[in-house]
């Protein structure tokens, strides 16, 4: 049951290999940021790029090779919606930090 | 015809096939959905990020987390994603038997995460770091439960499929039901991706 439908409609869609492809990579990202805090033996720096770079990787293997998000599908609106909701994303979760954090230091000054 | 989550629409999106196009719209209002459920999570990240260091002279993440049993419910949620996959190449192939096999696989894959993690929390609330000890463990609470019970839903969702395919096989009502619970099923994954990451190993550190 492998690649048998790329064939159909001239459209790629999900293959036996790339869903092997998928799980490989999200063990092997996964086990590295894993690795990586367990040893102890790295900066905190360094971990936490470790831990970024693999949880980002890891959401694109899932998104492109299990989800199939691509530019063709629904004229791009899928990955338009997706850009979108990530900027609104970054706003709440960067800016959320950035005003809580300087708040604190505010405080900190005060008291 | 192939039927593949988001990209089984464009061959036949111009073929004036309105029945096809049902089907895409209705996937794509799903994600659009999903769109909106990733706010939510987003929020809730967000919430977490800032009350991680509120531990109210409680336990710490560093304190509390078991990396090694947190690893093991990822590899769980991993390998469901997969399994999920190939459910939906067995619907391609048009094989009930099949798709009816790897739901069950996934099922019971999803259900010993979910399991794991109620252990999980009982064991915090009987060590007296339930949800009211303090910010950091309510925004912990919150966001891993929120994630659970769409996990829980999930499960839910995945045994009405069990039952509708081995009712009605593979028609145009259950394949674009699958297209959708598929999507969910991976999103639920990267969710968690970003929990494991973000929560447990950098509360781990």
């Amino acid at each position: 049951m492998s690649d048998i439908h790329t064939s159909h409609d001239g459209a790629s869609h999900g293959s036996y290999k790339s869903y092997i492809i998928g799980l490989v990579l999200s063990i092997v990202l996964t086990l590295i940021a894993f690795g990586v805090v367990m040893t102890g033996s790295f900066s905190v720096p360094v971990m936490m790029v470790t831990i970024v770079v693999t949880a980002v990787a890891q959401v694109l293997v899932q998104l492109i090779l299990f989800m199939h998000l691509n530019t063709k599908a629904e004229g791009g609106w899928n990955v338009i919606s997706f850009v979108f909701t990530i900027g609104i994303l970054v706003m709440i979760v960067v800016g959320s930090l950035w005003i809580m954090h300087n708040i604190h230091v505010n405080m900190m000054l005060g008291g | 015809m192939a039927t593949d989550t988001l990209s089984n629409h464009d061959a036949h999106a111009h073929d004036g096939h309105e029945h096809h196009d049902a089907s895409a719209m209705k996937v794509f209002g799903f994600w659009i959905y999903l769109m909106s459920d990733l706010v939510i999570f987003g929020t809730l990240f967000a919430t977490f990020g800032v009350l991680a260091t509120a531990t109210a002279g409680g336990p710490t993440g560093k304190e509390l987390f078991e990396l090694p049993f947190v690893l093991v419910e990822t590899f769980l949620l991993l390998i469901s994603s997969f399994t999920f996959g190939m459910a939906a190449l067995a619907q391609n192939a048009g094989d009930r038997g099949a798709v009816l096999k790897w739901l069950a696989v996934t099922f019971l894959l999803g259900f010993g995460f979910v399991a794991m993690e109620v252990y999980e929390f009982h064991h915090l609330i009987v060590e007296g770091a339930g949800p009211d000890r303090s910010a950091f463990l309510s925004a912990f609470f919150t966001l891993v439960g929120t994630h659970g019970l769409h996990v829980t839903f999930g499960l839910i969702w995945i045994a009405i499929m069990f039952i509708q395919i081995s009712k009605r096989g593979l028609d145009s009502v259950t394949k674009p039901r699958m297209l959708c619970l598929s999507l969910f099923w991976h999103f639920l994954d990267i969710v968690w991706i970003c929990v494991f990451s973000f929560v447990y190993l950098f509360g781990a550190m």
